[in-house]
């Protein structure tokens, strides 16, 4: 579908993709590519399984027992199943920044909470560091409000600049992929438009895994949506499509307002 | 909704608030209790030992006429005690909290630990001063030193320390956390970068009671042998020759000043009552000053770490 029109190649897919929390079910057979450089949202209830979904592809389950992958997250160009017990979660992890829905800048100096991931990257060369955290700030559209104070503590700052200090941790190391958990739903609108506008510009150079619990977010932002219900990936297609023309009933529903 | 139902439900509500006045009233007597058994004891330390408070009482030794008497001995002795214990249980007891925390697996012989370390923090200080006895005075011939003491007020600390640890770790939010895993850190850099320079207000917290608690105990020490009379200090741990520092203090007999309090209290003259009682009141203010400065230290690394 989608594929073929926009002449993109895949950055990752899922393959048959299963999630057990303990005895609990969480993701069925969830066959979903990811685009490279195209922004895909995830829609659905709560409790669909989008944020576990999300999760998965850069291990954040691992760090809690009970937790079980089945099936592949393949990663491209590699073709790496991230999910594989042998891959090392922390080599997904460095690959593949994520966003989380709290903003949660650690209780750290701006330029130490950007500087992270060189520091467990090895990155010594104050130059290096001093230069990836400017651009990186620059990225986030955040350098102009924070360059004359970046040895202030980053919880100093507001919500929305918090959140973008948090994208621009994750720029700094250059991901290939990067994913966000409802990343506005603890911001005011302006602070929401702003993050907004930042994915829009980000997805010239990165791919973008969002979930949403707006529907109007995922419309304005995204290329590709997933529409997600207990467990299963229900419908996937480019997001004007899912928004106008959905094929399947219960994504009507759901996006019409008369269900979730 | 007429009159009379406004009047019963206002009637319903005085009733109700009546238990917010009687519990009230019983909170504060309750906490005058507390308040109360404080400043007694206090006052009357105050009174009986204020007129031996002097310089030459902090600069004496004991003797065996009261007026000469001082606690030179005891104070250098607690200090030193307190550093071995401070030295040897933060390292040991924050080591153990983080490990039992964020490395151990999640089952049986854990929760057996973790049961074990919560019944350590009851058992009797005696207890401990027996173990000593046995183990670092006779099985590791450390003697009646220092050192021993310190090793075992540290060993009596060592779970308050342990549960203070974990309970800081435990209060970092789960975001913070995956946020430093999210970054690519090994479970190593999460500890070490993250949870313990965050978790190091709750844990100082945790060190000075502890420490506070030692300072004050008399059963453990007297059981493994302190001196009750010491004309003498431990060696200076620094000298004016190469290399500087020595470390033969650690193996000195020493009083401290519970102990020394003990003494004066077992004498008949009524002027060795008021040297315990000016002794009392120095241990009581070196204990205040402590959690003074367990508080103010929590109040000024708070600040700079907020979620």
């Amino acid at each position: 579908m989608a594929k073929t029109e926009l002449k993109t190649e895949l950055k990752a897919e899922t393959r048959d993709f299963n999630f057990y929390y303990g005895d609990f079910h969480a993701l069925k057979k969830v066959n979903l590519p990811v685009l490279d450089k195209r922004v895909t949202a995830l829609i659905g209830p709560s409790g669909c399984g989008k944020s576990t979904l999300l999760r998965s592809f850069n291990r954040m389950h691992d760090l809690y027992p009970g937790n079980r992958y089945e099936g592949a997250i393949v990663f491209h160009p590699d073709n790496t199943n991230i999910v594989d017990l042998k891959v090392d979660p922390i080599e997904v992890r460095m690959r593949i920044g994520m966003v989380f829905q709290k903003p949660n800048p650690f209780p750290k100096s701006i330029f130490e909470n950007v500087a992270y991931g060189l520091k467990v990257r090895g990155e010594r060369s104050r130059s290096v560091i001093e230069g990836r955290v400017e651009s990186a700030l620059r990225g986030a559209s955040l350098w102009n409000e924070v360059k004359d104070r970046l040895q202030q503590p980053a919880t100093a700052l507001s919500g929305g600049q918090q959140q973008r200090l948090c994208i621009a941790r994750c720029l700094a190391t250059d991901p290939e992929l990067l994913l966000f958990d409802e990343p506005t739903s603890a911001l005011d609108p302006i602070a929401t438009a702003n993050i907004e506008e930042l994915i829009t510009e980000l997805r010239e150079k990165v791919t973008i895994l969002i979930v949403t619990h707006n529907m109007q977010q995922a419309a304005r932002i995204s290329d590709f949506t997933a529409y997600m219900y207990v467990g299963e990936l229900v419908e996937y297609g480019v997001t004007g499509d899912i928004f106008t023309k959905p094929v399947k009933k219960e994504t009507e529903d759901y996006i019409t307002g008369r269900f979730g | 909704m007429n009159n009379q139902d406004i009047a019963s439900i206002r009637g319903i509500i005085r009733g109700n608030r009546r238990w917010d006045l009687i519990f009230a009233v019983a909170g504060f007597l309750a906490l005058t209790v507390g308040v109360l058994a404080f400043v007694t004891l206090f006052g009357q330390m105050v009174i009986n030992g204020w007129e031996r408070l002097n310089p030459d009482f902090f600069t004496s030794f004991p003797s065996r006429r009261a007026a000469n008497a001082g606690i030179l001995s005891a104070w250098v002795g607690s200090l030193l005690v307190m550093l071995v214990t401070a030295l040897s249980a933060v390292p040991l007891g924050v080591a153990a909290g983080v490990y039992l925390e964020e490395y151990a697996p999640k089952n049986l012989v854990t929760d057996i630990i973790e049961i074990n370390v919560t019944n350590l923090a009851g058992v009797p200080s005696i207890v401990y001063g027996l173990l000593a006895l046995g183990v670092f005075v006779y099985m590791f011939g450390f003697g009646q030193s220092v050192l021993t003491a310190g090793l075992t007020l540290g060993l009596l600390i060592l779970p308050v320390i342990i549960v203070a640890t974990r309970e800081a770790l435990r209060a970092i939010p789960v975001h913070v956390r995956e946020g430093a895993y999210g970054c690519g850190a090994t479970q190593w850099q999460v500890v070490s970068d993250h949870l313990v320079p965050y978790a190091t207000p709750g844990i100082m917290t945790g060190v000075i009671i502890g420490l506070s608690r030692a300072i004050g105990e008399t059963a453990p020490i007297i059981t493994i042998g302190a001196l009750t009379f010491i004309a003498f200090l431990p060696a200076s741990p620094i000298s004016s020759t190469a290399p500087f520092i020595n470390f033969d203090w650690l193996w000195s007999g020493f009083t401290v000043m519970p102990i020394q309090m003990f003494n004066w209290t077992s004498r008949p003259e009524e002027a060795f009552q008021q040297n315990a009682a000016a002794a009392g009141l120095i241990l009581v203010l070196m204990t205040l000053l402590m959690n003074a400065l367990a508080i103010w230290l929590r109040y000024r690394l708070r600040k700079s770490i907020a979620w």
